[in-house]
């Protein structure tokens, strides 16, 4: 629910990294926490267990700054990702504006991150949200290690489209971020629609502020 | 449905909201009220301005009333509709406005928990019926004007196109 303040003149729009345990999601925050300037960020927010779990979120503000007369900025938040803690990450979702599954790539993670998504997508739903109607997309974490999933499967588990009803939407839609690559396309008749992906080693900070970025435009571009 | 309701808070909402926290304020004797909203984002403040990081405090706020709502269901309680965290020199009543909102008092020894309590409550009725109404105006359809997208994109690639 972006909050448009007409008396402070400020927006908000509040951006959640979901995703299964140790995939990757603080990691994205503290990358982003470190290198984006000190003038556009505020706290780094942990709730964390002694063993630096999340227990119940993280949280960095990131400031856009002003545009035309409002003062733009982004609530980050990631939600715990171990399995017992959906209590905790049912609320993190409450007011969402735009979701980043972070998923992670190791082939022995594939039962974690299906979990994961149908609980993001069970989550939303309790809410009255409909993830796919709303700004949504995936990053793969953990490219480099040698145990990654190749991305076609990552595809087809996590990402495989959802049928287009709207007719006005019907239509072949490249990827911005992937030359050719479709979005929206036509499989044996039927039009399907995927997410936009990214591939990421957050640690790094590979794929951090792609993934950034395009979930950024997509909250704002909502708004208009 | 779709993602979650876009709505505004406009300058006259602000100015009664702000008419009704100072009034409160000087009746309670305390130092400093909030309004934030339940998904941790700053609505209005009024008294002494806060020293800490209003914008964390906002978001661990919401946090800390969603966290009691359920725990209030779990007792088989609708809600907690007020919380009170009490510290040797500084305290914080927390109470629901409208279901969506939470008005946070900060007070110190120059007033009681009793008086806060007292006072706070035509407060917390007249702002249920004012968040009522605003919420009842109808956001569905609040926008940006336009250009906003185009200027906002290029600043999110001036801010993230380097890192």
């Amino acid at each position: 629910m972006s909050l448009i303040n007409y008396a402070s003149r400020e927006i908000n729009c509040k951006l959640v990294y979901y995703g299964p345990g140790l995939g990757g999601k603080t990691t994205n925050l503290e990358y982003i926490y470190e290198k984006v300037a000190p003038t556009a960020k505020g706290k780094l927010i942990s709730l964390a267990t002694e063993t630096e779990r999340t227990l119940f979120f993280d949280f960095l503000p990131v400031d856009l700054g002003t545009i035309r007369g409002f003062k733009t900025r982004f609530h980050l938040y990631t939600v715990p990702g171990q399995v017992y803690y959906n209590a905790s990450r049912r609320l993190i979702l409450k007011g969402v504006d735009g979701v980043i599954f972070v998923a992670d790539s190791q082939i022995e993670r594939t039962e974690a991150n299906l979990e994961s998504m149908q609980n993001l997508y069970d989550n939303m739903v309790q809410h009255g949200y409909d993830l796919t109607r709303m700004p949504f997309v995936i990053q793969y974490n953990k490219r480099d290690l040698p145990n990654a999933a190749p991305i076609a499967e990552l595809q087809e588990a996590l990402n495989p489209g959802w049928p287009v009803e709207d007719p006005a939407r019907q239509r072949a839609t490249l990827d911005p971020d992937r030359p050719g690559e479709y979005l929206v396309r036509q499989v044996d008749g039927t039009w399907v629609e995927r997410v936009a992906y990214f591939e990421a080693v957050a640690v790094q900070g590979v794929g951090v502020f792609d993934t950034l970025r395009a979930i950024s435009k997509r909250v704002l571009k909502a708004l208009g | 449905m779709s993602g979650a309701t876009t709505w505004s808070l406009g300058e006259g909402d602000a100015r009664r909201i702000n008419a009704l926290l100072t009034g409160f304020l000087q009746e309670a004797g305390a130092r400093t009220t909030l309004l934030i909203d339940r998904n941790g984002q700053m609505l209005a403040a009024a008294g002494e301005p806060p020293v800490f990081d209003q914008v964390a405090f906002a978001s661990l706020t919401a946090a800390d009333f969603s966290a009691n709502d359920q725990l209030a269901r779990m007792l088989g309680e609708a809600e907690f509709g007020a919380l009170f965290h009490q510290g040797e020199r500084e305290s914080l009543y927390l109470a629901d406005v409208a279901r969506r909102v939470i008005l946070v008092v900060l007070f110190d020894n120059r007033t009681t928990l009793g008086l806060v309590k007292l006072r706070v409550k035509r407060t917390l009725q007249e702002l249920n019926l004012l968040f009522l109404e605003l919420f009842a105006r109808g956001n569905r359809d609040v926008r940006v004007e336009a250009g906003f997208v185009g200027e906002a994109e290029d600043e999110i690639d001036r801010l993230f196109g380097t890192l």
